[in-house]
């Protein structure tokens, strides 16, 4: 090894971020986890580390808890009036900062708006900002680590110096200066809105995801069965879909559920610094900001306490989550 | 190792011109005229438009503005800020107080982190074991600036433990802020500790020392930590860079004058020259501390050569 | 006097509550405060006092810096013609031992002796005149040449262009002359019934003989020479520090010897520093913090507030076509409001506008916005439907940095509730691209607009802002009477039949609203344990000859 961790760990544990430090860290963990070392027969049966993943996660607590957390907030994604049939724009200033009560379970905010209401509805934009941010950043890493990992040479010099660009830019600088140069105009869709926020988060965020992926498919690689495709004059896309992806993907997907759950955090942090989501939307990130001052924090603790709280258990569901398969995953277990 | 070193070293040359040419047309492309609101309430009269315009360059297209930019960096100069002070002073006089952040914010990593991770590993499986993963992910999921604000009140305003705000970012005074800003990455650093300590405690060697009759601590202690340390050691490095640039947040509450928030209000200044130069340094930062880790993961861990 | 800057804005936004329930302070030097801060005792001169200071935006040349960051500073350091007093804003006095006219055009100035600048150097009338014709000088692009305006000669001092490739015809304006060391002469091209008020400004201030010798010299931009009660000592990043002049000449004389200016960057810090008495004095309080009080116990004794000239509006902008039916405008501004706003929101520090004209300043006149500023939903509802209501999605533009969601949202939730229609918030990410798209006339709907006085006079919160083509009339209002009505005002033989006619003025903009007014902005402020005699002036800063130390 000439380069013994491609200088990979930790971009930023900065405020709130740290999703890539930990995907750093995990890439430590997880340098162990050769995809193919999980099958007693190397390279017949890519599919045996994942059916082995899957008996493990059956017996994990941990497993378990986060699926239904994860579940839960899945469908107060989806269907928030399941859980609510109060509008949570519809507020009435001249009731703001009342404490929960039986009309409003968790108290009203500063505009007088059902903080429950607004907690359920803001699951939303949260989990999605989260789940669209983590599918942005797995889909351009993975694609740039493989082909850097299966390519070399000039190409993997190049896209791995072009990460390292995007790597030494700060996370929420670099987000800061992007979100602030497209702003969003009224009658911008809200789907647009949140795909602004999670285009700033991919674009700075892909880099430790090739990485993880370009050294997992360099470990990969020299194994026989690939050696042998090679030979036998496969196309290198088929080589790469049927099997470097399969074996190298492990390790990707554990850090990138992990990294789901703080890219959570982060939007409420890009909200708090102004930037982020905002009005008309409605997000766990909007709302914390909104009533994170320290007076309203003493006067009106309510209207912090419970998107913070969903907030949390939703991190946590889905770092849990990544634990879980981490361990999993993880061949010194078997 | 010479040649390593020296290749690194110049495989850095493109990364801080990409950054800084991605950088600068970012900062370019902002919307908002850096004239704008700087007449208050009012639009500025022509005349200081055009002044300011031709002070800074600002009347030249994109290219010939990097490029006057890139020259004057060869020289080592950063360029005059909107505010009319060299990008130098001002880092001059943020950087120490930054880097005195970020080294307390290390230090907390080091010892409450690693201690964490300690105690976890040994007792993995364990009731601890699992207090610390949940407290340390607990701190993980709740936004910087509500830790932030609530040890600020907690510590600084209700008990007196701490000065409240570090505006002159002297040591004593970069304490609260530092537990805040590294409490984040203690998550980090004891799961990294721990999950080290576990692989290790099935190494020969330790089987070997156990055989030998010593205790469990001195196994701990001298064997097991030792080697479980270098990839810890190697995270604090990079993230030592890192906690520089991300602080921006905690500098916010505790109004610290730091790298992050000069940044941040650099870039509502529209600050360009301000924002590109305190940037790159950070990229810098970053790169070299990425060298010196892999440099020091050689001479940590034999087993690792560079050429 | 100065514009609401970025920080600023915040600072403003951040900083305004009063006691718990929406006082009605109609007075213009009322000021209410917990302990009689003001009055009392002779203070202790000497010692020292840290205050809330931000970092100034432009040079500190005085006709460079027209926001209160760097305004602030230079109001401690130079001395005018005239001072505003600090209690009621009325003009006294100052350098000038008399200003005299006889038809408001013409007008001469005798200079009182023995005043001098911090180089020591006495402060002669030659330091007036060509210190205001370097600031005038159109190729010296400065941002408050145009309060040089009514003086006779200024049009020939401008570039011919926007870039200046054509240079000005002349380099000192005709209107200026000196007659002997302390005594010069002020002709302007139209009659100014309120001149004297406006000498007060900072950009009159004069200039010493060392800065117009070496104007470029950027030692100015950070240490500026004034003839004021203080002098910079040291400006770094993070603080600037003021020793008293010990060549001070005027009757305003400080207190304390040495004053340190920390620079906060938020409103929460300076706060909290001043609760636990690491700082002194802050005039800027978060408003989370004003809610239920919750200062005044943290406080105990230490707070303060003090209505100040500001006056927030929003405004329609001109490209909305819809918004051109004065009758809309008049149904959606009986459709905010504002007294519970100002509770809810503002904890009290505002307080609901009833005309266009901050109650600080003389002239003011109380209720000229009648029954339009006053909150009726069902009439408004009616009117609104007459009117024809607004089709589409109505919005309220404001920047993300300085607390303006809170209200524009309590106004919009408010609209959509009462009158049924869509309203949405625009907010930019900060105060510069809010500006921007004002000035390039790019929005639509409502924008929000503020005015802080630059000098304590009617004249100021309705010149500049509603004549036709004025420097800040962003909804490019135009409307002949009311200019008429505007010159009538500044040809007046004096100040009361000024008054009289610029009020009249200010009732013709409830004709058409081309800004709907909301609020009067009041400051509130704390003290440390260490100082007393704290008070704000009204323009809402720091008062720094009447502070002491215990």
């Amino acid at each position: 090894m000439t380069e013994p961790h491609d200088s990979s760990l930790a971009k930023d544990a900065l405020g709130s971020s740290g999703a890539t430090a930990l995907g750093a860290v995990l890439e430590d963990d997880l340098s162990g986890i050769d995809a193919t070392t999980g099958g007693p027969v190397v390279g017949t049966k890519p599919r045996s580390l994942w059916s082995d993943a899957w008996y493990d996660l059956r017996r994990d607590p941990l497993f378990w808890i986060s699926a239904v957390l994860i579940v839960v907030f899945i469908l107060m994604a989806l269907f928030p009036g399941l859980f609510t049939n109060k509008d949570p724009r519809q507020c009435d200033l001249s009731v703001a900062r009342h404490i929960p009560s039986p009309a409003h379970w968790f108290g009203t905010d500063i505009q007088g708006c059902d903080v429950y209401a607004r907690t359920i509805y803001g699951a939303r934009s949260s989990i999605l900002v989260g789940i669209l941010a983590t599918l942005g950043t797995a889909i351009i890493g993975s694609a740039v680590g493989l082909i850097a990992g299966f390519r070399g040479g000039w190409l993997d010099t190049l896209l791995s110096r072009t990460g390292d660009i995007f790597y030494a830019i700060p996370l929420l600088l670099g987000g800061i200066i992007i979100l602030y140069t497209f702003p969003n105009q009224v009658g911008t869709p809200y789907i647009v809105v949140v795909l602004k926020v999670v285009a700033a988060l991919a674009i700075l965020g892909w880099p430790s995801i090739a990485r993880l992926m370009r050294s997992s498919v360099l470990q990969v690689m020299p194994h026989d069965y690939i050696q042998a495709a090679k030979a036998l004059g496969a196309k290198p896309g088929r080589i790469i879909l049927s099997h470097v992806l399969p074996n190298a993907m492990a390790p990707v997907m554990v850090v990138s559920t992990i990294n789901l759950g703080s890219y959570i955090a982060i939007e409420a942090t890009l909200s708090y610094l102004g930037i982020g989501l905002q009005e008309p939307a409605i997000s766990w990130g909007v709302s914390i900001s909104d009533a994170s001052g320290l007076g309203y924090v003493r006067s009106a603790p309510f209207m912090l306490l419970f998107p913070s709280l969903f907030l949390s258990l939703a991190v946590l569901a889905f770092i849990f989550l990544g634990e879980a398969s981490q361990n999993a995953f993880d061949p010194k277990r078997h | 190792m010479l040649k390593y070193v020296i290749r690194r070293l110049l495989q850095m040359i493109p990364v801080v011109i990409g950054a800084t040419f991605i950088l600068f047309c970012l900062v370019f492309a902002l919307p908002g005229d850096p004239t704008a609101g700087r007449c208050g309430d009012r639009p500025c009269p022509p005349a200081y438009v055009a002044a300011f315009r031709a002070e800074y360059h600002l009347d030249k297209p994109l290219l010939v503005q990097y490029g006057l930019y890139l020259g004057r960096l060869l020289h080592g100069d950063l360029g005059v800020n909107f505010y009319g002070n060299t990008v130098v002073s001002e880092l001059a006089a943020r950087y120490p107080v930054t880097l005195r952040l970020a080294f307390i914010a290390v230090l907390v990593e080091i010892f409450v982190g690693i201690a964490a991770g300690v105690i976890a590993g040994v007792r993995h499986g364990g009731f601890l074991d699992y207090l610390i993963l949940v407290s340390s992910l607990v701190v993980i999921s709740i936004p910087i600036f509500v830790i932030g604000s609530l040890a600020q009140l907690v510590f600084g305003m209700k008990l007196g433990w701490f000065p409240v705000t570090a505006g002159d970012g002297s040591w004593s005074q970069l304490v609260l802020p530092g537990f805040v800003l590294g409490a984040l990455s203690v998550a980090y650093v004891a799961r990294l500790t721990r999950a080290n300590l576990i692989d290790n405690q099935h190494a020969d060697y330790v089987r070997t020392a156990k055989a030998k009759g010593l205790s469990g601590f001195r196994i701990v202690t001298i064997h097991t930590l030792r080697n479980s340390l270098i990839p810890v050691i190697t995270f604090i490095g990079y993230d030592f860079g890192s906690l520089m640039g991300g602080a921006i947040v905690t500098e916010q509450i505790f109004n610290i004058n730091g790298i992050g928030n000069f940044i941040f209000r650099s870039i509502n200044q529209r600050d360009g020259v301000s924002v590109v130069g305190a940037v790159t340094c950070l990229v810098l930062v970053y790169l070299l501390a990425n060298l010196l880790v892999d440099l020091l993961y050689g001479v940590l861990d034999p087993r690792i050569s560079h050429d | 006097m100065r514009r609401i800057t970025p920080l600023v804005a915040l600072s403003i936004s951040g900083v305004m509550l009063l006691s718990a329930c929406g006082q009605d302070v109609a007075a213009p030097n009322e000021s209410s405060s917990s302990t009689a801060s003001a009055a009392t005792g002779p203070a202790k001169d000497g010692g020292t006092v840290s205050i809330r200071g931000c970092t100034p935006q432009n040079p500190l040349i005085p006709s460079d810096t027209n926001e209160t960051c760097g305004g602030n500073v230079l109001d401690a350091v130079t001395a005018k013609l005239v001072h505003y007093n600090s209690d009621t804003a009325a003009p006294e006095l100052d350098i000038a031992q008399s200003i005299d006219t006889t038809d408001n055009q013409h007008f001469t100035v005798k200079l009182n002796p023995g005043y001098k600048f911090s180089d020591g150097t006495e402060v002669k009338a030659k330091n007036f005149v060509d210190g205001w014709n370097w600031a005038a000088y159109g190729p010296n692009a400065q941002q408050n040449s145009y309060f040089f305006e009514p003086i006779t000669g200024y049009k020939d001092v401008q570039c011919g262009d926007d870039d200046c490739k054509v240079k000005p015809k002349a380099t000192t304006m005709s209107g200026l002359k000196v007659v002997d060391d302390h005594t010069f002469t002020i002709d302007t091209s139209e009659k100014v019934s309120n001149l004297k008020i406006r000498l007060g400004y900072t950009a009159f201030a004069p200039l010493p003989d060392s800065f117009l010798k070496a104007p470029t010299d950027k030692k100015w931009q950070k240490f500026p020479v004034g003839a004021g009660p203080f002098t910079i000592t040291q400006n770094t990043a993070t603080q600037i520090v003021f020793k008293k002049n010990p060549d001070y000449g005027g009757k305003f004389k400080p207190h304390v010897d040495e004053v340190t200016y920390k620079i906060y960057n938020d409103a929460a810090p300076a706060y909290n520093d001043v609760v636990a008495n690491n700082l002194d004095v802050t005039d800027l309080i978060p408003t989370d913090q004003l809610t239920n009080d919750q200062w005044k116990s943290d406080l105990q004794n230490r707070w303060g507030i003090r209505q100040s000239g500001v006056f927030q509006s929003i405004t329609a902008s001109s490209k909305d076509k819809q918004l051109q039916n004065q009758d809309l405008l008049k149904a959606l501004s009986m459709d905010i409001d504002r007294p519970t706003i100002t509770k809810q929101i503002f904890a009290g520090s505002r307080t609901p506008a009833d005309g266009w004209v901050s109650p600080v300043v003389d002239g003011y006149k109380p209720g000229v916005c009648g029954d339009l500023c006053k909150y009726d939903k069902t009439k408004a509802k009616e009117m609104y439907d007459k009117a024809g209501g607004y089709k589409g999605t109505l919005t309220i533009a404001v920047n993300g940095d300085g607390d303006h969601k809170a209200w524009s949202q309590a106004v919009c939730n408010g609209w959509k509730n009462d009158l049924g229609l869509n309203c949405q918030l625009k907010i930019t990410p900060d105060f510069k691209t809010l500006r921007d798209q004002i000035t390039k006339r790019e929005l639509t709907g409502f924008f929000r607009t503020g005015w802080q006085m630059d000098y304590p006079s009617i004249e100021n919160f309705l010149t500049p802002l509603y004549a036709t083509g004025a420097s800040s009339n962003d909804g490019d209002y135009s409307n002949k009477a009311f200019d008429a009505k505007l010159q009538e005002a500044a040809a007046a033989p004096d100040e009361e039949q000024a008054n009289k006619v610029y009020q009249e003025a200010e009732a013709m903009l409830a004709e058409k609203m081309p800004a709907i007014p909301l609020w009067y902005v009041s400051t509130p402020f704390a003290w440390s344990t260490k100082v007393t005699n704290v008070k704000l002036t009204p323009f809402g800063t720091i008062d720094l000859t009447a502070i002491s130390v215990k």
